[in-house]
């Protein structure tokens, strides 16, 4: 058969194999440290087995690895079915996929090894930031490049979604990690002092901003409809949160650095814009959830659509914490604790890796041709399982956090200060424990789906090419 | 505009995209490059001395900032507990900045000659020994690795090409500085030099 009138789902199925893959590697070291701040024997006084070098390691593992497998992922496969045409560039196509697992075992050797910039979820250093560059840009050239030789007028929302996400990814990484090599690892960056925390911040609140959501909101806007069989709710919704969310979100960035050193007015625009945020993000909400209209009963018997559901509940509630620890006098309690933690979690588990998953069930049984996957009672299962450790997770961050706020600002009648630093610390220990139960109850979901897809593949030796439907739709 | 002119345009709405998304950037970012607050380091502040800055190197290494702030917010509670607030007079020669965004340990800020060196020292090795309750790890590597003078100096032209003040007697001070001396002893001249030239007076 002709490949131009096939999809190319070979990258698209290798990107599923490594989602998964990498998604119980980087939280299986999530767990790892989660244990070890809990019970700090666990360092071993080994410099690669230490928290301060691993804690990067999982970030990264699971934005980067889990989060940009998943992104590139599904970005190939819906570009491709929303243009109704074969991905652009075939070998492309494969660097981008080599080339990101590339970078992915490049930061995984060299984080452990104490090789760091120290700016978060930008650690890898230098030469790596170059690979990751070159990956990138190539990304860009097949997605637009797909688009760009589009069969049907229209570019499907999804897409605007993922463009929005590659382009202003690029942008952020390039200019965060502009530094000046004085060896082969290690560099030191262009910007200092609070210049830096701005760019940092710039670049680390709009890593979430585009990255963990812009990306993520395309996934939904294609799976969502798909699975549910229901068109998107409101056409005219989502033109207004698109370009509402992706220009709000550039401006708050500096809600991470309330009553520092930075500048009081750079501080006060980061939380009027964060508070406005708030709208364009519950309409990505709305717009999701509401397009199960007349098809709630499906919730009944789909998990598959519960995961994607229950993300999109999640995004609403982190996308209303967000703002709401973005305003000045709740940040001077929430910030530097384990809600912050919560916070985050909520957001990447709860909608991140939710999503993704929701989607990868989707869309695995389309892209081996098979009906379904092999258990649908496992995925059951696998969703219930996942949110009960989301839960778990969140709720003892937050209650460790606000405690840790509380304890840190409370003073005695005589105006001393009530608590040591350590007492607090000592405090939080049970919901450390309680934080690794909700993690690996996470985990072993993982698990599940890892042994559900393997099942579900195992019976397909060579995937059938799936051809290009002739007959273009409007 | 009509949307669907963008719709049907993949340039144009790349480029409407790309324009949306720097202005944020652009306006948070660019005026703190010229604003004197910002730029000009606090009175009597120089770049980091030879083993001071090898200290430095090492606590990004160690990623000493997963759970240590070096940023004492304008916050009451914040300022009885650790020291006068941080200003950004203070960070200038910081690359990068190490403010932090959690603290699992206490903020580091105006940690300098707050304890003993040999504290800092059995402290780092074992932190456990003297705060039993700490979860914090042992590094007890850093005692067995010598800091190298070629590398610092190396460093130094590196920030000096950046515009960070270092003289040739800078360079030429390295070798005295740091030969013979432990990345643990690094560590700790780093340390406690945290907060020597923070602002004096009494907050209001």
């Amino acid at each position: 058969m002709d490949l131009s009138s096939t999809y190319n789902d070979k990258v698209v199925r290798q990107f599923v194999i490594a989602t998964i893959l990498w998604g119980i590697v980087g939280m299986g070291v999530g767990a790892f440290i989660a244990a070890q701040l809990a019970w700090p024997a666990l360092n071993f006084d080994i410099p690669y087995l230490t928290y301060s070098r691993l804690r990067p390691l999982h970030t990264n593992a699971v934005i980067f690895a889990f989060g940009g497998c998943a992104l590139m992922g599904t970005a190939f496969h819906v570009v491709q079915r929303t243009c109704q045409t074969r991905l652009f560039g075939d070998r492309l196509a494969a660097f981008v996929f080599w080339g990101w697992q590339a970078v992915i075992v490049a930061v995984a050797i060299t984080l452990p090894l104490g090789i760091t910039q120290a700016k978060e979820y930008a650690e890898p250093e230098w030469p790596i930031d170059l690979l990751i560059a070159v990956v990138w840009i190539v990304f860009g050239i097949v997605f637009f490049g797909t688009i760009a030789r589009r069969r049907v007028k229209h570019i499907y929302v999804a897409n605007w979604f993922y463009g929005s996400f590659i382009l202003t990814v690029a942008v952020l990484h390039i200019v965060n990690n502009l530094a000046l090599p004085v060896s082969l690892w290690k560099s030191y960056p262009v910007y200092s002092g609070a210049v830096d925390a701005m760019v940092q911040w710039w670049y680390g609140h709009n890593a979430v901003g585009f990255f963990l959501t812009a990306g993520f909101l395309g996934m939904m806007y294609y799976y969502v409809p798909k699975q549910a069989q229901r068109p998107i709710y409101s056409y005219r919704l989502s033109v207004v949160h698109f370009w509402a969310l992706i220009a709000v979100y550039m401006w708050a960035g500096p809600h991470h650095l309330h009553y520092t050193a930075l500048p009081d007015w750079a501080q006060s625009l980061g939380m009027v814009f964060s508070l406005i945020l708030l709208a364009p993000s519950w309409g990505g909400m709305i717009n999701g959830i509401m397009t199960l209209s007349g098809a709630w009963h499906k919730l009944r018997t789909d998990p598959v659509l519960k995961f994607m559901i229950v993300a999109l509940s999640f995004y609403g509630m982190s996308t209303f914490e967000g703002p709401m620890m973005s305003i000045k006098t709740v940040n001077a309690l929430s910030h530097y604790t384990d809600w912050t933690i919560g916070h985050v979690h909520s957001g990447a588990l709860g909608w991140v890796a939710f999503i993704s998953i929701g989607s990868l069930y989707c869309m695995i049984p389309r892209l081996l041709g098979v009906e379904r996957m092999y258990s649908t009672r496992l995925i059951d299962l696998h969703f219930w399982i996942a949110t009960i450790g989301v839960v778990v997770y969140i709720a003892s961050m937050w209650i460790a956090g606000v405690m840790q706020g509380l304890m840190w600002r409370a003073t005695n009648p005589d105006g001393t200060l009530t608590y040591t630093f350590i007492e607090s610390l000592a405090q939080t220990h049970p919901f450390y424990v309680t934080r690794l139960l909700g993690g690996l109850l996470v985990l072993a979901g993982m698990f599940i789906m890892a042994w559900n897809v393997w099942r579900t593949w195992r019976g397909v030796r060579a995937p059938a090419p799936v051809p290009i439907p002739t007959a273009v739709a409007a | 505009m009509n949307h669907a002119l963008i719709e049907k345009n993949i340039g144009l709405m790349a480029v409407l995209t790309l324009l949306v998304i720097s202005i944020g950037g652009l306006v948070e970012i660019v005026p703190l490059m010229f604003q004197a607050q910002v730029i000009e380091p606090v009175p009597g502040l120089k770049p980091y001395p030879p083993l001071a800055l090898a200290g430095r190197d090492i606590y990004v290494r160690e990623g000493c900032y997963n759970c240590h702030s070096q940023m004492v917010r304008a916050l009451a509670s914040d300022v009885q507990r650790y020291g006068h607030y941080s200003v950004a007079g203070e960070s200038v020669y910081d690359r990068p900045f190490q403010w932090g965004s959690k603290r699992t340990g206490p903020d580091l800020a105006r940690i300098g000659g707050r304890y003993s060196d040999a504290w800092q020292r059995v402290h780092l090795l074992d932190p456990r020994s003297v705060v039993p309750e700490s979860n914090m790890p042992g590094f007890p590597w850093l005692a067995k690795a010598q800091v190298s003078a070629a590398e610092v100096e190396s460093h130094m032209r590196g920030l000096a090409r950046l515009g960070d003040p270092y003289s040739e007697a800078d360079f030429a001070s390295v070798a005295a500085a740091v030969n013979g001396k432990t990345e643990l002893d690094a560590l700790i001249a780093y340390l406690q030099g945290l907060g020597k030239f923070a602002p004096k007076e009494t907050p209001p």
